[in-house]
């Protein structure tokens, strides 16, 4: 498919203002770009999720939540919150590791927010996505795995017995969940037979039952598998052993305040939503709706700029729905069922998720060999859907062009 | 049985490189109050418990020393501040006693309806905090939204909602107010669908019955060695209960009321109810029957509190009179155990002859149900103890005194 040569990125498009020798500024504005736009979206994510589960938490145990901090329904709370952990004293324990303590939530916070580089928000105009990568599953999994060291630092860094046993838990707990989230993941990337997100998302174009959770019903328990690897991996309840308020105070979290503490804090929330967009793009068909509304309304690039446009910004709230559902599933798996032992938890990571994912790698495998096309289109075949399976290797997305990379810029 | 002590601060010196001292508390989410447990592990197992108490010590018993019997109410009160009334009760039936003081029927039926809507209140909190500890918000605050409207009753009943002194030397200290007994009932209707909600949350909840399974298995030649009491005790299998078992100055405080006493006999509990179902996992005796007996508990306490309204309404006028200040105590001694909440709650009077006691002596049912607590927690996860602390139901107000 044409889409890659059809839409310059970003940095292509700045460099046509630059001169020729300073086509790398390009590169440099356009991430500085994304960056800016990604953490405006992790950010409000945070702030909106904090205030979400103080309000989804409330009404589930039969309170109201915040009311009084900006109007009735106290929305401002979160911004009163960041404001007030902004300005707490800086408290360094005595025993801590000066470095150690202070590097660990930046850690965790970068390589949560970084998860965001590689995900795409629309499919059109070559993808809504801040770095194109055919390599996109894999590198959310294993920038996603990063976020671990960050939290050993702190447990270690802290100088605290509470703090190490919470970080060595989580070290165990996140490492080893790893495995298990990464074949599930594997299962749709091997349906549609890449991992390039945008490629993944578009091929889910035509109707809910074009998603690939309805593909076969091994796909199908593969996303609760998914589910609760991805719930583990994200330390939320109920794995979240390492926070356990009840035994560890607040586990490798424990000697951290104000800002530092609000890091590790925006980190686990954008992790959840980061997560959850991973599993919107790869089970419920990402920016495309239940029904290719889209399509039917026009809102699709043969019909102009301004249309496309509006089709991927609703395409964009469409994923930001899904995924905002996830997380919504998450809170309410928190507040509803009491946590896990550690022992507990490995057992599940290792005698139950990681079998079972196996296993249902291997007959989606089957079932794709067998039947290619997915649940729907046994029945009616479709001659792309066969194809996609016997098709050659997909073309890969391009180098920057050669004009660029020879300095002399211009398309 | 002779517990091997090892000196925490002198320990340190013996310690193996792979064992940790690790401090939980005194301020700490979970130990219930200001308790201080030193944990000695190896990684994650434990290997040593020692509790640390005294500072909630607030000496009580030397007060008593000093104060007319009416006056030291209030300090029990503050002993299990979380029943209250029970604690009043349990002094209240030691000085009479003493003065072989009868009160009057009215007064009788007001006792045990008060002392039953306070059960429940304590085992709410025991549920929600034991809920708590183990990581499940929400049903801690549907239990305290129930205790809420049982506070709210007593308040209208004596003015305070935790530290009540009602019940008193002689009876009570004032009738009931009008269309109390409606706002009582009203409750109880709206509190049975609340505990098949708990039930669904906490008692049948797969994850919770993972973590109480088999965990602080306590035998019950063990439990009776220990002096353990009420639902501790229950829960292992012992079918004791002060309120039909106990001696004739407390029995006959529930004479004429009809209840099952909640411990497994012949493998089953009291049936009189559809109550969830024994999961196969769990081990008599073990943290899940121990929460378990005391939701079954729950709903005799409801049983027993219509029952007292029954007698209420029917009794003749007449809460009793309280025991004047200036009223001398006849020389002697009298002890007497009630069924608290969380155990047998002893009280000791000794008296001179005057109208201050020589002596005022209690036993704490949390104290010795504690005292069980290293025996429990050796060759257990530190993730156990605060589920094996939090099953047995301490209060800290009620150790220290």
């Amino acid at each position: 498919m044409p889409e890659y040569h059809q839409y310059p990125s970003l940095a292509e498009f700045v460099s046509t203002f630059l001169p020729e020798s300073w086509g790398w500024l390009a590169y440099v504005l356009a991430a500085l770009v994304h960056v800016a736009l990604l953490l405006v979206l992790a950010l409000t994510v945070a702030a909106a999720s904090n205030w979400f589960e103080r309000k989804v938490s409330a009404r589930m145990q039969d309170r109201l939540g915040p009311t009084r901090v900006g109007g009735r329904f106290g929305w401002l709370q979160s911004v009163a919150d960041g404001i007030k952990l902004l300005t707490k004293e800086d408290l360094i324990p005595r025993e801590a590791d000066g470095l150690l303590f202070r590097l660990a939530p930046y850690l965790s916070f970068c390589a949560s927010f970084s998860i965001y580089l590689a995900l795409p928000f629309a499919g059109g105009a070559g993808g809504w996505v801040a770095q194109r990568l055919n390599i996109a599953v894999f590198f959310v999994l294993a920038v996603a795995g990063l976020e671990v060291f960050g939290v050993i630092l702190a447990g270690y860094g802290s100088g605290s017995k509470w703090s190490l046993f919470g970080a060595m838990r989580e070290a165990a707990q996140v490492v080893s969940y790893e495995v298990p989230l990464a074949l599930a993941a594997l299962i749709p990337v091997m349906v549609a037979g890449s991992m390039d997100l945008v490629r993944i998302g578009n091929l889910q174009k035509d109707g809910f039952w074009d998603w690939l959770i309805f593909h076969d019903p091994f796909t199908f328990l593969t996303f609760f598998v998914y589910l609760t690897c991805a719930v583990a991996s994200v330390n939320r309840a109920p794995f979240d052993l390492p926070e356990a308020e009840s035994e560890l105070v607040a586990g490798f979290m424990t000697e951290y305040s104000g800002f530092r503490w609000s890091l590790f804090f925006m980190a686990e929330y954008a992790s959840m939503f980061a997560v959850s967009v991973l599993a919107a793009i790869l089970f419920f068909g990402g920016w495309n709706g239940p029904l290719p509304l889209a399509e039917w309304l026009g809102l699709t690039q043969s019909h102009g700029g301004l249309a496309a446009y509006a089709g991927n910004f609703l395409g964009m709230c469409n994923l930001l729905a899904k995924s905002y559902l996830g997380v919504i599933v998450m809170m309410w798996l928190r507040w509803t069922l009491p946590r896990l032992r550690i022992d507990q938890v490995m057992t599940v990571c290792l005698k139950y998720c990681i079998p079972v994912a196996a296993a249902m790698l291997l007959g989606a495998m089957v079932w794709c060999y067998a039947l290619p096309g997915g649940l729907v289109r046994a029945v009616r075949p479709h001659p792309e859907a066969a194809a996609r399976w016997g098709a050659p290797p997909v073309d890969q997305p391009p180098h920057p062009p050669a004009a660029l990379a020879a300095g002399k810029g211009g398309r | 049985m002779v517990l091997e002590r090892v000196d925490p601060e002198l320990a340190e010196f013996d310690v193996h490189t792979d064992e940790l001292l690790v401090n939980m508390g005194p301020q700490h989410p979970s130990t219930h109050g200001v308790l201080r447990l030193v944990l000695r592990t190896d990684g994650e197992v434990v290997k040593e418990v020692i509790p640390h108490i005294g500072y909630l010590h607030r000496c009580a018993e030397k007060i008593g020393e000093n104060l007319a019997a009416r006056q030291w109410i209030p300090y029990t009160d503050r002993m299990d501040y979380l029943a209250g009334m029970n604690m009043n009760l349990g002094w209240a039936l030691t000085v009479e006693k003493l003065l072989g003081l009868e009160v009057p029927e009215r007064a009788r039926h007001l006792r045990v309806l008060i002392a039953e809507l306070n059960r429940i209140a304590s085992h709410l909190v025991a549920a929600g905090t034991y809920g708590l500890d183990l990581g499940s918000f929400t049903p801690f605050v549907h239990c305290f939204r129930e205790r809420e409207k049982i506070l709210d009753l007593f308040e209208r009943v004596c003015g305070a909602r935790l530290t009540y002194s009602y019940i008193t030397i002689g009876g009570v200290m004032a009738d009931l107010p009008r269309g109390w007994l409606d706002e009582c009932e009203a409750f109880l209707v709206s509190f049975e669908p609340v505990i098949d909600d708990l039930h669904a949350l906490l008692t049948s909840n797969a994850i919770l019955i993972h973590r109480t399974a088999g965990i602080g298995v306590l035998s019950p030649e063990m439990a009776v060695s220990y002096g353990c009491t009420g639902p501790v005790l229950r829960a292992s299998g012992v079918n004791w209960d002060l309120r039909r078992d106990g001696e004739p100055w407390c029995t006959r405080t529930y004479v004429g009321y009809k209840f099952e006493v909640i411990a497994e006999t012949d493998g089953r509990y009291p049936q009189d109810a559809p109550y969830p179902p024994v999961p196969s996992a769990v081990v008599l005796g073990d943290c899940w029957h121990r929460f378990y007996v005391r939701m079954l508990e729950v709903v005799q306490s409801v049983k027993l509190a219509r029952q007292a309204m029954d007698y209420y309404r029917k009794s003749p006028p007449g809460v009793g009179e309280p025991l004047r200040l200036v009223q001398k105590l006849p020389k002697g001694e009298a002890y007497l155990e009630t069924e608290a909440p969380k155990g047998q709650m002893g009280f000791m009077v000794v008296s001179d002859g005057t109208t201050v006691p020589w002596r005022a002596r209690a036993r704490s049912s949390s104290f010795c149900n504690l005292s069980v607590v290293s025996e429990l927690c050796r060759g257990c996860l530190i993730a156990d103890v605060p589920a094996i602390v939090g099953s047995l139901d301490i209060v800290l107000g009620e150790i220290d005194r």
